[in-house]
């Protein structure tokens, strides 16, 4: 596929990672931000071909993860509702609430469905009217355009049976609160590529420039990580901490103007809670007062989630912040396995714990020779 | 989640209201909202995500890393 093939050329990914090995004079500890990143490094095993000199650290870049169990008890709350239609990414329905997951709700009657797009959501509420429709909005500041575009599309359609359960969190806080950790373990950042598409990267200066990192928006492909990791090399070599763009076929710095317009039209910055890792200030999206109309928690005040406390085995805590690998738990492929997860990042195919249950036989050791 | 796949936009037209295109992705056309990027024309190369574009790919940043096949020592 164009724009994609070029990039998985392992020629090219051989070359950079000696570049990246040869720039460095020492060990460097560099997080990608995205679980799609994630993915594709242990996929590819990006982070064994710069091992001597790279430790990889993976980020808190999965939405399904960082989705709080409070937000997915209430959407079982919704779903036992006989007028709920809840509809949702794929990725979510398997995601363990307090009372298991929304694949077992369906299987207990409710109706439940995956949608490709949000507008599909509101398209079922147009043509079933007697069903409640409610769209669980989950993603970070890629995904929530669409969701915006859908409200917007259902207020000029005047459509009274679409709401929205609204759980997206931004990147920005996330790094911020990453970066300013009193255990930190991270130099550098490889900024979300697709995040950075809609938003830009104006963002990210002033952390930049707080902690002293550099952050390069990176994509997703071998390539385009290997080189975002060189670029984030070149600069702590040089000492420098500036925000660069890796992903240039895809990144502005201004971002997409339109999909940033039709967010700032529907939605404002909120306080969020982050499954695993907390409150973070300004680290979401709520809607606006205009589109009350549209918010499931405003239109259903009386179904709220149980919220239920994790497993106390689980460290998703420290594998979000970067702070514990996955293999370092101690529940790892033990109690913890994609068939019985203690945590979100076990199940989720982005989350961190997952990549390594896929991809990696159990490590023996981390250091260098 | 954050998944994007790139396509090219074939036509453009108008639906329920909204600006949509049809993007093919390889053999497979798909219909994709163009609200979030309005300006896009056919002819364009489009990266979507959840049934909408959210950038115009550009065609000369995407050449700079073919440097690197033809000339290792190339710089960052």
């Amino acid at each position: 596929m164009r724009f994609v093939d070029e990039y998985r050329d392992p020629d090219l990914a051989r070359r950079l990672a000696d570049a990246v090995l040869a720039r460095a004079s020492r060990r460097w500890t560099v997080m990608e931000v995205c679980g799609g990143q994630t993915h594709a490094i242990l996929a590819s095993g990006l982070d064994a071909l710069v091992r001597e000199r790279v430790e990889l650290l993976h980020g808190p870049g999965c939405p399904v993860c960082v989705t709080p169990l409070e937000t997915l008890d209430r959407a079982q709350a919704l779903v036992e509702r006989p007028d709920v239609t809840l509809c949702s990414f794929g990725d979510m329905l398997r995601v363990p609430g307090s009372h298991g997951d929304l694949f077992g709700a369906r299987a207990r009657g409710g109706d439940v469905r995956v949608v490709y797009s949000p507008l599909d959501a509101a398209r079922l509420a147009a043509r079933e009217p007697a069903r409640r429709v409610v769209f669980l909005a989950v993603g970070f500041e890629t995904t929530a355009p669409a969701v915006a575009a859908a409200a917007r599309w259902a207020r000029k359609q005047g459509l009274a049976n679409f709401q929205l359960l609204v759980s997206h969190v931004r990147v920005p806080p996330a790094l911020e609160a990453i970066a300013s950790a009193p255990d930190r373990r991270v130099d550098a950042f490889l900024a979300a590529g697709h995040v950075c598409t809609v938003m830009g990267t104006q963002e990210y200066e002033p952390i930049a420039a707080r902690h002293r990192m550099p952050i390069v928006a990176t994509g997703f492909e071998p390539a385009d990580i290997l080189q975002g990791l060189l670029q984030a090399v070149d600069q702590l070599e040089r000492g420098a901490a500036e925000v660069e763009i890796q992903y240039r076929r895809a990144v502005r710095p201004e971002g997409n103007p339109a999909a940033r317009a039709l967010l700032e039209e529907v939605f404002e910055v909120a306080d969020r809670p982050w499954r695993g890792i907390g409150t973070l200030p300004g680290g979401g999206l709520r809607l606006r007062g205009s589109y009350a109309a549209f918010d499931a928690e405003r239109v259903f005040p009386e179904v709220t989630g149980a919220g239920a406390a994790e497993s106390p085995d689980c460290r998703a805590d420290a594998v979000l912040r970067g702070i514990l690998r996955p293999p370092e738990c101690p529940e790892f492929g033990r109690a913890c396995t994609p068939d019985h997860p203690l945590g979100a990042p076990m199940v989720s195919a982005e989350g961190a714990c997952a990549a390594y249950f896929a991809y990696r036989a159990p490590e023996p050791e981390e250091d260098p020779p | 989640m954050c998944l994007a796949v790139p396509g090219r936009i074939e036509r453009v037209d108008e639906e329920e209201g909204l600006r949509t295109a049809r993007v093919a992705f390889g053999g497979v056309r798909k219909r994709v909202c163009l609200e979030t990027l309005p300006d896009a024309g056919p002819g364009d190369w489009v990266l979507v995500h959840a049934g909408f574009a959210l950038q115009r790919l550009d065609e000369d940043a995407a050449l700079e890393l073919r440097g690197w096949l033809a000339e290792p020592e190339s710089g960052a």
